[in-house]
């Protein structure tokens, strides 16, 4: 069952992104990348992170690619921009992620049998996640939260209209 | 309380930091409270640690206080450090109490001048450096202070800069300085190279346990002293004070008569182990000493600038220190700078209420008769006069008899008679000065005289209260004649100065030495009162009957274009050469092309900079392949 | 059981695609949604090695991505409305300002 979800959870993904990289349209894009994010919280639940499924689908899913959505609908491009015309740029960098891929995997075959069993212990309680976020993360925590409000304060002082204009 | 010394310096300090940073906002009111208030704090602040020093014993000298490590590299250690002995009280006193009055008479001097908190900003900081200069307990530290009242005493003499000369006589104290302060950067060196550290004890426990040569000491002794005869005026590298009078008359009161000038005294008597040590340098020190002093004072004679003829006086009465200092006597020669402090700042700040009353105006020919319109400033300068020409019982009296009796008695003859032979000159000159002032025909400029008025009291007091010092200030060190256990001042910087020989003359002679010199003293008096009130035309006739004489004396024997043919002109035109060849064709022609090269490597890659994101990312990209290249094999 | 290996090769294939996309694309948007999309190939490969250590930090550390990422697309959007309405585009090839 588990061997069946994941493999269709990353089905969905990976089509999904293909989606994303071939469509014209940028409402599409933004779309194919919800369905994106949501495959990716049910691989996160797969991997026993319940807790950090649901803030992916909910934060991640909900706001940040709906958030995509307004400022496209803002900025309002009438027809799609067609992809790069620009080939060498493309194939060059096509080339170098394919060399960059090849690097990881080269990296992750050293890990290999590292990587092939699961550690027995149990890690998915958020009780646990909560109370580590809570004492050992506290000041990172805390540093995240002023860095939000800078965020949105900044977000908002650049986007909004001045008055003379 | 005596710990809170090493506060004493930093007070200045923060106030000249304030003037320069906010001086241009602030109101005059508030400038001069800033800087009067901050020498008052280091004066209270002296005053108890005085307090203080008297309280503890002589084995705790000196009281030192290291605040950081300074110069912490191997071979060369120096602190900033600062110290606190009978020496060092003595000299922050004098700055601290003379600084305090002349910081109060500047408010009124200076009231008028557009750039009054620069002023002030500079005073200040010329006297943090002077107090660092006299509370450093190393050599190196010392030469900070050194340096530092070196460049205040180049922007005060040139404060007006404007003016032409002003500017010139800036730069020439400055360079003039500078020649001897070379020297006294070698010596410095000499010492660090063979004894390994700059402290003041270090040097003096190497040399009593006998770990230098004498030849190194007469040597290193030779070369400070270089130093002290630049920042002293003294033969051969005077020239510079007279000429440093184009600054301020309370700055030409302060840097060039009560303090920074007799720094090299000062240095002499800290490093008196090292002269006691080395009979050639001694000697050296005296024979300067003694030539400068009656080679000033006959160029006192003819001057006509009121602040000329104090300033070779100036030179000629430190030389009477290093007098003290070379024979051995050095509590004789700090006493005598102790003293002479008080009376010639009061002798330059009367000189400067003089030139306030006269609009300016400081040629003699252009006053005469000043006395019924000055009423302060006339029996100050005479107190002043009194005491420097050693009339007894003023303080010059009793400084100069000390000095005087000890080469007596220490058998440098030669060095006395010149000594006393300056006493009669030193008498002479100071009362010609009063009589043309003061006294005589009225030869004041009608414009001038509209404007005739005596200074405002933040002028007058400190004249006053400097008129006191100058009678009393003598009687710290009253000579055995007088009575025995008199000598207070000695008694309080016996600590500080090696037990030299000793020879103790009887009574009779000290006294007839004392008489001696009073008399001569006043026959100087009474020819200037001849010469100048009962037969004014007399210094004519003898200016017309000995030309050669006269025209040397008041040309100061031609040293300054002696010293401009010798060394300013070929070093000028040398150094031209040197600018058309060498600095403009090849120094230049380099950063040229330098910077053309750079400029044009620059556009080329500036074509890198498409200015696309893309081509950036890109990039990155291929950095981040290799870079996980570079890891992985 | 799935070895955590697939979910890391996974990853990595979702990381080429994003890297690719980003440079395909030619609006600011949609270049900032592919780095979106790399930024989630990264969680993915955290989560992963958490389940394959059994060390719960690395949960904690994909919390504080996403929050970053919350934070970076909210200023990014902001200034990618600024340039829409100065220079009317979001088409990186007419967004030359910086060239040298």
């Amino acid at each position: 069952m588990a061997q069946f979800l994941f493999f269709l959870l990353a089905l969905i993904c990976v089509i999904s992104i293909l989606g994303f990289i071939l469509s014209k349209n940028q409402i599409y894009n933004a779309l194919c990348l919800v369905v994106a994010f949501t495959a990716m919280g049910g691989l996160f639940s797969l991997l026993d992170a319940p807790f950090v499924a649901v803030v992916q689908i909910i934060i991640y899913a909900g706001a940040i690619v709906v958030l995509f959505l307004f400022v496209i609908m803002m900025i309002d491009v009438r027809k799609g921009i067609p992809p790069e015309k620009n080939r060498w740029t493309l194939y060059l960098s096509v080339g170098i992620s394919l060399v960059l891929a090849a690097e990881f995997a080269f990296s992750l075959s050293k890990a290999i049998c590292f990587l092939k069993t699961p550690a027995t212990k149990e890690i998915g309680n958020p009780t646990a996640l909560g109370h580590i976020l809570f004492t050992k993360y506290i000041y990172p925590f805390e540093i995240t939260s002023v860095l939000i409000v800078t965020a949105i304060v900044g977000a908002i002082v650049l986007a909004k209209k001045r008055e003379e204009e | 309380m005596t710990e809170i010394f090493w506060m004493i310096p930093f007070f200045p300090a923060l106030g000249s930091l304030v003037l320069v940073l906010l001086g241009h906002k602030l109101s005059k009111k508030h400038v001069s409270f800033i800087a009067c208030s901050t020498i008052f704090i280091s004066l209270c602040i002296s005053v108890i640690s005085f307090a203080g020093l008297l309280k503890i014993g002589a084995e705790n000298y000196p009281l030192v206080k290291k605040l950081f490590t300074w110069i912490p590299t191997h071979g060369f250690k120096a602190d900033f450090s600062l110290q606190f002995d009978p020496l060092s009280a003595i000299m922050v006193l004098i700055v601290t109490v003379v600084g305090f009055l002349i910081h109060i008479y500047s408010t009124g001097y200076m009231a008028e001048d557009k750039s009054y908190s620069r002023y002030f900003a500079y005073l200040n900081l010329f006297t943090f450096a002077m107090l660092i200069l006299v509370m450093a307990s190393n050599i190196v530290l010392m030469f900070v202070g050194w340096e530092g009242v070196g460049l205040c005493s180049y922007l005060l003499i040139g404060f007006w800069f404007e003016k032409h000369s002003a500017a010139q006589a800036g730069k020439k104290a400055f360079i003039v300085n500078r020649i001897g302060d070379a020297a006294f950067l070698i010596g410095i060196l000499f010492i660090f190279f063979h004894i390994g550290s700059g402290e003041f004890t270090a040097i003096n426990t190497a040399i009593s346990r006998g770990s230098i040569s004498t030849g190194f000491a007469t040597v290193v002794g030779i070369l400070l002293f270089a130093g002290a005869t630049g920042k002293s005026a003294q033969i051969p590298l005077y020239v510079w004070l007279p000429d440093a009078m184009e600054g301020p008359t309370p700055v030409s009161a302060f840097i060039h008569a009560a303090t920074m000038v007799t720094a090299g005294v000062y240095m002499v008597a800290r490093m008196n182990f090292l002269y006691s040590f080395s009979g050639t340098a001694s000697h050296i020190i005296a024979f300067i000493g003694a030539l400068t002093a009656i080679y000033a004072a006959t160029m006192a004679l003819t001057q006509n600038d009121i602040k000329r003829v104090l300033a070779y006086s100036t030179i000629s009465q430190i030389g009477y220190m290093f007098i003290g200092c070379g024979v051995g006597a050095y509590s004789a020669g700090m006493f005598h700078l102790y003293t002479h402090a008080f009376f010639k700042s009061l002798l330059f700040l009367a000189a400067g209420s003089v030139m306030h009353a006269l609009s300016g105006e400081a040629d003699m020919r252009k006053m005469g008769g000043l006395k019924k319109y000055l009423p302060i400033t006339y029996p100050a300068f005479l107190i002043g006069a009194i005491a420097i020409s050693g009339i007894p019982f003023f303080s010059g009296f009793f400084s100069k008899d000390a000095i005087l009796t000890k080469a007596f008695t220490n058998g440098q003859y030669f060095v006395w008679t010149i000594g006393v032979l300056g006493t009669i000159l030193t008498a002479f000159y100071m009362f010609r000065l009063i009589f043309l002032t003061f006294h005589g025909k009225e030869r004041i400029t009608p414009e001038a005289k509209m404007l005739l008025h005596e200074s405002p009291p933040v002028m007058t007091v400190p004249l006053v209260i400097l008129a006191f010092f100058s009678v009393v200030a003598g009687y710290a060190g009253v000579p055995a004649v007088f009575g025995k256990k008199l000598d207070w001042f000695s008694c309080f910087l016996q600590p500080i100065f090696s037990r030299g020989r000793e020879v103790h003359v009887s009574l009779g002679a000290e006294l007839a030495l004392i008489l001696i010199s009073s008399f001569l003293a006043i026959l100087g008096l009474y020819l200037a009162y001849l010469s100048y009130i009962k037969r004014p035309q007399f210094p004519h006739t003898f200016a017309t009957r000995f030309p050669f004489i006269y025209r040397l004396l008041y040309n100061k024997y031609y040293v300054d274009e002696a010293y401009d043919a010798l060394f300013v002109r070929p070093l000028v035109r040398g150094s031209e050469q040197i600018y058309n060849k060498f600095d403009l064709k090849i120094i230049d022609g380099a950063v040229n092309e330098t910077a053309s090269a750079t400029g044009s490597f620059g556009k080329l890659i500036c074509y890198l900079q498409t200015g696309f994101i893309k081509d950036y990312a890109l990039v990155f990209l291929l950095g981040v392949a290799l870079f996980l290249g570079y890891l992985l094999f | 059981m799935i070895q955590p290996i697939y979910f890391i090769i996974l990853s990595l294939i979702i990381f080429v695609l994003g890297i690719i996309a980003f440079f395909i694309k030619r609006d600011l948007i949609t270049m900032f949604m592919a780095v979106e999309v790399m930024l989630n190939a990264a969680n993915l490969a955290f989560i992963a090695l958490t389940k394959a250590i059994g060390i719960i930090d690395g949960q904690i550390i994909v919390l504080f991505v996403i929050t970053v990422a919350a934070a970076e697309a909210a200023v990014g959007l902001a200034i990618i409305l600024l340039i829409f309405r100065q220079k009317k585009t979001i088409r990186t090839e007419d967004i030359q300002v910086m060239k040298g």
